[in-house]
């Protein structure tokens, strides 16, 4: 379905990945295609290993034939998926009853496998064993690190931004900078993001809150952070500072990479009232301390802010007018 | 010629012996993001002051720069001084691309996307400029700042992930920035496939301004609009569980949107008393 928008998308993106030295696209494309007119039940590989073994397909992991089996983890999943019976048999390798006739080209088939393995792999790894297998991924980093230099290499999570297939392709989840990236080569570009969710990268650092970095941070040697801009971000050596606690029991646990960038010309800082000075900090900002999350109220205004407390008060009239949704009216008399 | 060759045989082109060095260099595999130095630049003893320090056997390496080293010099003493030239060509190229001439240059490839685009999903493919953590070689590789999300990367292709930073330099993205403000890529909406008319005739006006110095053509150059509020424009990325907000990290960014709000302030009252 996605094949030949995938193989477009492979051309514009085949410059950079003879840059990147990565020149396997068109090979991609040839073992995709090789790949599924080998899929006949006889091959000794399981459809789901084969699947997942694809170039493009590292980030899924084998979703149990049982999962697949239960048809209450498929509720709904039918409507979704054309050729469901086809598709399901293509997937747990079952010989199908009798000549499947009917359909013109097998390749509909594969397309409804693939996308039925998609949505079924969505559901899967929110599951306890799901999460299980994903967690093995992510430590030996097979979905690769974050791209910002000063995340210093924290490994990332795929992530959907619908749940819906066909709107867009996969995408990473960092969770130090809680942010999302694209993945570096375009073998990716044919992924759904829909095959992964967007809940799955969230509920995977709640579930492993090792894993997460806390919101808070404090540079462990402030005079050396602050006086050279140039050093390297991981030159901090971790083996000498005591172990991180978070003393939020159910927040992150790992300690952040907190440091952010700071533009200079010829060493200088570039101030904030220049025109083209800093204006995105605050995206990478960590408090010092946990205690200053605090200081910032639900409706996201600073608490006792003496200076900027005239500004607050415009801001309260403008809540007035456009008040929360009210769930209860109270009838005036 | 053979020093070339052993450092990189993919661009074996005979064409290479008809070219200057610099021309050979800049078409070598991995040495994309680098712009042409002029040669008048490199002539100018005053531009390299100090380099002698930094880069060993600097007059032969400097010779080979500027195409004027004798052909009789030993092989095995090229291959070294290939490496020479390469560093002092690279520091050469961190002032080079802060003079005016060299941002323009730069400008260009900038334009052309030479240096990738910004892996962030929000920021819609804005287009990257390289820039270095350190301005002292052999300390950090090259990186690439992303004016929407004023953010550094580190470069897909390892090939890129090799070269010095300090070929670039810590100051190059920010002048440039500050130079042509008009280009300060906006926080919001998608990237512009060409630049607006508006900006090639500011350009032209500027051409035309230093050659004849017509005095209306300051005016032409439009002050670009303020940018004290721009940060409220930007997207971010809100992680949601089954669409819902996470405690801690809702938290954390609406602490982040407080600090935010607090600059726009601060600017905002700095514009008004101008």
């Amino acid at each position: 379905m996605s094949r030949p928008q995938e193989l477009v998308e492979d051309q514009v993106e085949l410059d950079e990945e003879i840059i990147s030295g990565n020149g396997e696209v068109d090979e991609v494309m040839d073992e995709v295609d090789e790949g599924y007119t080998s899929s006949t039940p006889t091959s000794t590989l399981t459809w789901i290993s084969w699947f997942c073994s694809l170039p493009g397909h590292e980030y899924f992991c084998e979703v149990s034939e049982d999962f697949i089996e239960d048809d209450f983890n498929l509720t709904g999943l039918n409507t979704m998926v054309p050729f469901w019976k086809e598709a399901m048999e293509m997937v747990l390798d079952v010989e199908p009853d009798e000549d499947t006739s009917k359909i013109p080209d097998v390749s509909i088939v594969e397309a409804s496998a693939e996308l039925l393995y998609g949505l079924v792999h969505q559901r899967y790894i929110l599951t306890r064993a799901g999460l299980q297998s994903m967690v093995d991924k992510y430590e030996n980093a097979a979905f690769g690190v974050c791209p910002r230099v000063y995340c210093v290499g924290c490994n990332v999570v795929p992530c959907g931004r619908s749940d819906l297939p066909g709107i867009d392709t996969v995408k990473l989840y960092c969770p130090n900078c809680n942010d999302i990236y694209s993945p570096p080569s375009s073998r990716f570009q044919g992924v759904d993001g829909a095959f992964f969710g967007t809940t799955f990268a969230h509920l995977f650092f709640q579930s492993y809150r090792e894993l997460s970095p806390a919101p808070f941070w404090k540079p462990s040697s402030s005079t050396e952070s602050s006086l050279s801009p140039g050093r390297s971000p991981d030159s901090v050596n971790s083996s000498q500072r005591p172990p991180f606690v978070n003393p939020n029991p159910h927040g992150g646990q790992k300690r952040p990479e907190g440091r952010i960038y700071e533009p200079r010309i010829y060493g200088f800082k570039v101030s904030e009232r220049a025109k083209s000075g800093p204006r995105m900090q605050w995206l990478r900002l960590r408090p010092q301390s946990p205690e200053e999350l605090d200081m910032v109220d639900w409706r996201g205004r600073w608490i006792d802010d003496e200076e900027y407390g005239d500004v607050d008060d415009d801001d309260d009239n403008e809540e007035v007018d456009k008040q929360m949704e009210d769930f209860d009216p109270v009838k005036l008399p | 010629m053979l020093g070339r060759a052993v450092d990189d045989a993919s661009t074996g082109s005979d064409s290479d012996y008809s070219n200057s060095w610099i021309s050979w260099f800049l078409s070598s595999k991995g040495n994309e993001y680098f712009c042409e130095v002029e040669e008048d630049y490199i002539l100018d003893r005053f531009n390299l002051t100090g380099l002698n320090n930094e880069v060993s056997n600097y007059a032969q390496a400097l010779d080979l720069i500027t195409d004027n080293l004798d052909d009789d010099i030993q092989d095995e003493l090229r291959g070294a001084l290939d490496v020479q030239a390469r560093l002092l060509y690279g520091l050469i190229h961190a002032r080079w691309i802060v003079t005016a001439r060299g941002l323009a240059k730069m400008l260009e490839k900038f334009k052309r996307v030479d240096f990738g685009r910004c892996p962030r999903v929000l920021c819609q493919s804005q287009p990257l400029l390289p820039v270095g953590l350190s301005d002292i070689p052999y300390e950090k590789s090259v990186k690439l700042y992303c004016g929407r999300c004023e953010d550094v990367y580190s470069p897909k292709s390892s090939r890129h992930g090799s070269i010095d930073g300090a070929y670039f330099g810590t100051s190059f993205p920010h002048l440039l920035f500050m130079v042509y403000p008009h280009l300060i890529p906006p926080k919001a909406g998608p990237v512009e496939p060409t630049l607006p008319p508006r900006v090639s005739e500011t350009d032209a006006s500027k051409r035309n301004r230093r050659t004849r110095e017509d005095p209306e053509a300051a005016e032409v150059i439009n002050e670009p609009a303020s940018t004290a509020s721009v940060a409220l424009k930007a997207d971010r990325y809100r992680p949601r569980i089954y669409g819902f907000q996470l405690h801690e990290i809702a938290k954390l960014q609406r602490w982040q949107e407080a600090v935010r709000d607090r600059q726009v302030t601060r600017l905002e009252a700095l514009e008004d008393l101008s």
